[in-house]
């Protein structure tokens, strides 16, 4: 272990070290004596921290050192892909030419449209779908979009009875939330025992009910669905459509096109399989992009190229809008930035690393691996130990956790997922850490964490007796 | 591990216990069904007097791990509520069978107690 790197959390927090609040440090007060205002509208005082330039980058400095992000060390987050983000898409992000306010008539913003149509353009080639639009603000919201979208085709033929969203066992929860939320009734296949779809529960679930079948690929296991042209027919032999949750496309970036696997409508996970650091909530972007017979429904606007350059345009029987304007602009503009730096050669080459870390990664450890083969990721079982508290173990050994007990299907599941961003030491120390916390016994993990900057926290307390409210918290405590 | 199964009381095939005395009942759910739950956060009950029918949903129980409902596993009237398990929940923890108890019902129908399992029926279902 000695040679390998370690990425263990800055420690800050204890018993004699505190980094105060803001409004802890150096309050003054401020003089109301010029503010121009009513007397009625101003307050008799005001206190506000008075700290130099030095203090306040050593408090934010300090507070990132107490945390643990992908800039800290690994990050396993299964399915979440949580790979390192490369800078110099946040420094296209800040140029001042993409700090333009949408609100302005399109021909002056003609460079903000380019880059849009621009990235449509590459999605659409991506996935193999003939149109794409940007505006939803996030994986999940592509999925409500195309909800809607699948609601509207079938409406436009006149075929309301459509009631049901058939999704496997080892979908996204995303997946039966966003069928629910757009009004259809889902109804939950399980696996084979291979972990893929079971052929012959998709047959029994399949009716004139079905408006479509959600499906990630590969599956939340990392398995590739391998009868996904057997799937795509029969959904589309029973009138129903075929919706791709983009969420894993990393493991097949260059490689494999949706479309041609049989999907009629898909979203991408922008901020997953190309650029911006996410999780904690966002924010995300998750373009979504239909065949041609879809494309009319799609929200409003899309960009359009014209002879004179590029417009905006209301698709005839779109949705119409999910989100303002464009989308998340900036997590669009990282998107790009990094499809034009990595061009054809280099996405075919992260999604080759994305599944040749998993495998090396899956290869040295010792955990039991039910299902394989498997791509970018993969699904640990922790057997005997409670896999929530080998997550926790992990951070001590400066390791970000996989997720935990997810999906369902393999018991005390670790779901890992290196990403294409680590290299071979880092996935040697990743596997060492797995291997030790393996044979540790159970008092050692029920402790864990013990070397982070907050230990192990009550759960159990902080749900029954929630501080919802600032007005809570006692600042002497 | 084992999990206790008091022989004094009938239990459902979703984990609740039932204690008759005459036309009434007491409910709470089973050492398994808590010691699955994990740690209990919130329990969400129907008002007194409310009906309950046999095999519906009647309330709720939320753990650090997931949201569990209840089922009614005989019909009958609330006649009682544990309203302890309010400000302390963890008593269906510590203790699902005595203090951990949920609620008391007078029961409609006394010949729906003949489909709970026994002690040893539920020992065999939950192995």
């Amino acid at each position: 272990m000695s040679n390998l790197p370690h990425h263990d959390q800055a420690k800050w927090i204890s018993q004699s070290v505190y980094e105060p609040l803001l409004s802890e440090k150096n309050m003054t007060e401020v003089s109301l004596e010029h503010v121009p205002l009513p007397s009625n509208l101003k307050r008799n005082s005001l206190t506000l921290p008075s700290l130099s330039e030095p203090e306040i980058a050593r408090h934010y400095t300090r507070l990132s050192q107490m945390t643990y992000g992908v800039d800290s060390g690994p990050y396993l987050l299964g399915s979440c892909t949580m790979k390192y983000n490369p800078k110099f898409t946040e420094d296209v992000a800040v140029l001042p030419g993409c700090s333009i306010h949408p609100d302005r008539e399109p021909h002056t913003i003609q460079g903000t449209l380019e880059i849009l149509h621009t990235l449509q353009e590459h999605l659409a080639t991506i996935g193999g779908m003939d149109a794409v639009t940007l505006q939803p603000p996030a994986g999940a919201s592509g999925e409500f979009t195309g909800i809607l979208i699948i609601r509207a085709f079938h409406e436009s033929r006149g075929d309301f009875s459509r009631n049901e969203i058939i999704i496997p066992e080892s979908a996204h929860g995303t997946n039966p939330a966003s069928a629910t939320l757009g009004g259809y009734n889902t109804v939950e296949i399980p696996s084979n025992g291979e972990g893929r779809v079971n052929i012959d529960a998709l047959q029994a679930a399949l009716s004139e009910n079905t408006a479509a079948l959600m499906l990630t690929n590969p599956n939340t296991l990392g398995l590739f669905e391998s009868e996904i042209e057997l799937i795509a027919s029969m959904v589309h032999d029973m009138g129903g459509l075929l919706y791709y949750d983009g969420a894993n496309l990393n493991a097949l970036l260059g490689r494999s096109r949706p479309r041609d696997m049989g999907f009629d409508i898909m979203h991408y996970n922008v901020h997953k399989t190309f650029a911006t650091p996410h999780g904690g909530g966002g924010p995300g972007a998750g373009p979504v992009g239909v065949i041609s017979k879809l494309e009319t429904f799609l929200p409003a606007p899309i960009v359009i190229k014209t002879t004179s350059g590029f417009d905006l345009f209301t698709p005839e029987n779109s949705i119409g809008k999910v989100h303002g304007f464009y989308g998340n602009w900036l997590c669009l503009i990282k998107a790009l930035a990094y499809i034009l730096r990595l061009g054809d050669s280099g996405l075919l080459d992260a999604s080759a690393k994305a599944v040749l870390n998993a495998n090396y990664l899956g290869s040295k450890i010792q955990y039991e691996i039910p299902f394989r083969p498997f791509y970018h990721e993969f699904v640990a079982s922790s057997g005997e130990q409670d896999a929530a508290e080998v997550a926790k173990r992990l951070l001590d050994y400066g390791v970000h956790p996989p997720t935990t007990k997810w999906p369902l299907i393999v018991s005390q599941a670790l779901l890992v997922e290196p990403t294409e961003s680590e290299n071979k030491t880092t996935l040697d120390q990743i596997a060492a850490s797995f291997n030790k916390i393996s044979n540790e016994d159970q008092s050692t993990l029920k402790s864990a964490p013990n070397s982070t900057t907050v230990g192990k926290i009550d759960q159990a307390t902080a749900a029954r007796s929630p501080i919802l409210s600032w007005h809570s918290l006692d600042p002497s405590l | 591990m084992t999990f206790s199964i008091p022989p004094d009381r009938q239990y459902s095939k979703s984990h609740e216990w039932v204690l008759v005395d005459s036309n009434n009942a007491l409910i709470g759910i089973t050492d398994f069904a808590q010691d699955e739950l994990g740690d209990i956060v919130f329990i969400e009950l129907p008002p007194l007097g409310e009906i309950l029918i046999k095999d519906q949903i009647f309330g709720l129980v939320e753990s650090i791990k997931a949201v569990s409902d209840l089922y009614a596993p005989l019909s009958g009237t609330i006649l009682d509520i544990n309203s302890t398990l309010e400000a302390e929940p963890e008593q269906v923890n510590d203790d699902p069978y005595d203090s951990g108890w949920i609620l008391k019902i007078e029961l409609k129908d006394l010949s729906e107690i003949k489909t709970l399992l026994t002690a040893d029926e539920y020992g065999d279902q939950t192995n």
